[in-house]
């Protein structure tokens, strides 16, 4: 670890609060359907798309109905990216001819896709047409990720209003959410993108002879385009195989910073909106601050471990100052190489600049832990905010429990009801990540697949599961996952992650919405100071300390004691 | 649940033409416009040949040429249509086996102890287009005795080829693999002065 490494890391990440911060006022704006300087262009068209799909957009709907729209969208999204995939070799844009997709890995795809997992059991240069990639694979990754934002705008409602029966119209939020938010910062994201390097192209590959006469095939592609919605979506589904390590993906330090700055820049930016939703702001920055003091501990962690480097290649006779470099590139340096891996890992993004498989043994079990801890620092766009209110309504319960009062979070009367939802959804979680987990170490088909024997080989399980149910995509990719087993499971993995989650947390918001704001009283442990973020910080890592401490302790904590032991495997 | 259908679908088909079409053709055209040699992948060419990209790295084997870091796209390494890292774990006996392979073979071609650590691991991509400054130093005397020039021009060709920091602090020291080839093969055969 190093001061300049270190300074690195601040300066991203300060520029990502001071830019989350003006993105968040923007974003409340929207969606309490203020003026804002994009509305005199973006209006008419909003108008039209709801006109020509007979959408009503002053009627408001209940948390039901919003949440079967919700799943009907998606639903049809999911139908239509398999269809495509299955189909691509008959439909255009296909410069390299690549066959259909076989229909357990377009049911994985499709299924990663539409819940903004974007998990890639395939290498995308080598599987997908361009059709796929942009009418199939961006859509989603635009829709996947308005469909997160509209559903935390919607819970944040719900604290917002009182005795209300409505949380907005989910139409309207994600027409928005696409429309004012995630295109027009694409379309600066892409063009900063293509500046520093990263190619937008339709054709498919070129030719080049080395210098000493061998031939290599590049492949190229519209790939700024889908980099720009992939990192401000955390959907993380990358153009190539090696994701953003590719050097078309990530040519240098300056599309680096870029690129972390813009997968943190959403999730981040909704904690402001939140704030001020609730008409609050200290609610929203208690929240913020939670996640980030993880965050930065997380990066520290990984930082630490990867810059020690590996023991076993020093006594081969190797330098190790630099730290471990397998699986990683040159030009990324160990500092943001490490928060690369933390934020894609703390967000529901899975984009990766670093082979995570190749990760030391404690800095590989910190992506795993962080996902396992649901996605919440600051978690996927949309997703995050709604998976940390729900450790905030645990939280003032446990706090409540303690005094004995009635829990309260945000004038909102914490009761019976809301919490067995929000214990129904924390437990589907490790419910769907240690069942499928526990069923593939057992499985003989199943370890087939795996690339490092050992500890690592239980940790490569671990991970592809925690990675599929949190919908974060990322892998500790020797895993074979590309076979019937793990596409069908992985696949469901991810439905359950996403989707039985959101019921839960919506019916909790419905629920809340419905109920009087109680005002401020003596008695009213404030959700805003410094016991109240102690105790969500506790609470979080209790939480995922007692699901996963023992699958852990057998992955990656004895991995790391074996190194130092000097066994290999 | 019917309800939502009309909806659902008109909503698809608008925001797949949008989002899916019209926003990726549009930042083609403005890129292919704007920076076109950025957008086509950054090739370099000499003499009317496709050489390969300034960002993707590519195998060299002769003693004539600098090396790249191991690569594990593709089963020969450096397929610029396969990217892939080795996926190996820290304790694996395959890496040490790999590596204790590379060092030996290092060695043998004028390498000096220790072994810089990108010089035997694979990286993230298998495309890494970079060496570090200590590998490349490590290769100067093979290249010179190879070429018949003497080190220090060469050495004098690696410093000029050396990228550092962008104000100390974005970026690592690092060394264009093709870029520094492409400059040796430039530079003054042997006798020319």
């Amino acid at each position: 670890m190093t001061p300049v490494g270190w300074l690195q890391i601040a300066l991203v990440l300060g520029a990502v609060l001071v830019c989350a911060w003006q993105l968040g006022l923007y974003m409340a704006r929207v969606f309490q359907a203020e003026k804002t300087f994009l509305t005199p262009v973006l209006l008419p068209v909003e108008r039209a798309f709801y006109n020509a799909a007979g959408i009503r957009f002053e009627k408001e709907q209940s948390w039901l109905t919003y949440t079967l729209a919700m799943l009907a969208f998606n639903a049809l999204g999911f139908l239509v990216l398999y269809a495509l995939m299955r189909l691509q070799a008959l439909l255009p844009l296909n410069p390299q001819g690549f066959a259909g997709v076989a229909p357990d890995l377009a049911f994985n795809t499709a299924m990663s896709f539409a819940t903004n997992t974007n998990w890639q059991a395939y290498g995308g240069e080598t599987t997908m047409s361009h059709l796929v990639q942009m009418a199939g694979l961006t859509v989603q990754n635009f829709l996947s990720a308005a469909t997160g934002i509209a559903l935390a705008i919607a819970v944040t409602r719900a604290f917002a209003r009182s005795s209300a029966q409505t949380l907005g119209n989910f139409w309207v939020d994600m027409t928005c959410a696409t429309l004012y938010v995630l295109l027009p910062l694409s379309v600066l994201v892409a063009i900063t993108f293509a500046l520093t390097g990263v190619p937008q192209t339709l054709a498919g590959s070129v030719e080049a002879t080395t210098l000493e006469g061998a031939k290599q095939t590049i492949a190229l592609g519209p790939v700024a385009s889908q980099e720009a919605i992939k990192q401000l979506g955390t959907n993380g589904g990358g153009f190539f195989n090696a994701n953003a390590a590719h050097p078309f993906e990530n040519p240098n330090a300056w599309s680096n910073a870029l690129s972390i700055w813009s997968m943190l820049l959403v999730a981040t930016a909704l904690t402001f909106t939140f704030g001020r939703m609730v008409g609050d702001r200290r609610q929203g920055l208690a929240l913020l601050f939670a996640m980030y003091a993880l965050l930065i501990a997380a990066t520290a962690v990984v930082y630490w471990a990867e810059a020690s480097g590996n023991p076993l290649l020093a006594k081969e006779g190797v330098d190790i100052a630099a730290g471990n470099m397998e699986g990683k590139e040159i030009r990324f340096g160990q500092a943001l190489s490490a928060l690369y891996v933390v934020a894609t890992t703390g967000l529901s993004c899975g984009a990766v600049n670093t082979m995570h498989n190749s990760l030391m043994p404690l800095g590989g079990s910190v992506p795993l832990f962080l996902m396992q801890l649901g996605e919440i620092l600051p978690g996927g766009v949309g997703s995050g905010l709604y998976g940390m209110i729900v450790v905030a309504l645990l939280t003032v319960f446990i706090a409540g429990l303690m005094v004995g009062r009635t829990p309260e979070y945000l004038g909102k009367k914490i009761e019976a009801r809301e919490m067995k939802l929000a214990m129904l959804a924390v437990l589907i979680l490790p419910l769907v990540i240690l069942g499928f987990s526990a069923a593939s170490a057992m499985l003989p088909k199943a370890l087939e697949s795996l690339a490092n024997p050992g500890p690592r080989g239980l940790t490569e399980i671990l991970y592809a599961y925690s990675s599929a149910t949190g919908n974060n995509g990322s892998a500790f990719a020797g895993l074979s996952a590309n076979t019937t087993w793990y596409n069908t499971t992985l696949g469901i993995a991810m439905l359950l992650g996403r989707f039985a989650y959101i019921v839960p947390v919506m019916a909790i918001a419905g629920a809340l919405a419905a109920k009087k704001k109680v005002p401020v009283s003596p008695g009213t442990f404030p959700t805003h100071g410094p016991l109240f973020i102690g105790l969500l910080i506790g609470v979080i890592l209790i939480l995922g300390g007692l699901q996963y401490f023992p699958a852990l302790a057998l992955g990656p904590i004895v991995e790391h004691f074996l190194m130092h032991a000097g066994k290999t495997f | 649940m019917l309800a939502h259908v009309r909806p659902a679908l008109v909503m698809m088909v608008l925001f797949t033409l949008l989002t899916g079409l019209a926003y990726p053709l549009a930042m083609t055209g403005l890129a292919q416009l704007v920076f076109p040699s950025a957008a086509n992948g950054s090739l370099m060419i000499r003499a009317n040949t496709i050489v390969g990209s300034e960002l993707v790295g590519q195998s060299f084997t002769s003693d004539r040429y600098f090396w790249p870091r191991p690569s594990a796209a593709g089963d020969k390494g450096y397929n610029a249509a396969s990217s892939s890292g080795s996926n190996l774990g820290p304790l694996s006996k395959k890496l040490i086996e790999r590596v204790n392979g590379d060092v030996a073979a290092l060695h043998k071609a004028g390498a000096t102890s220790p072994i810089p650590v990108d010089a035997v691991t694979a990286s993230a991509s298998g495309l890494d287009p970079h060496i570090s400054p200590t590998f490349a130093a490590q290769q100067v005397a093979r290249i010179a005795a190879a070429r018949k020039i003497p080190e220090a021009q060469v050495r004098e060709l690696v410093e000029r080829a050396t990228e550092q920091p962008f104000l100390g602090l974005f970026g690592e020291r690092r060394i264009n693999v093709l870029r520094l080839n492409l400059a040796l093969d430039a530079a003054p055969p042997p006798g020319a002065g």
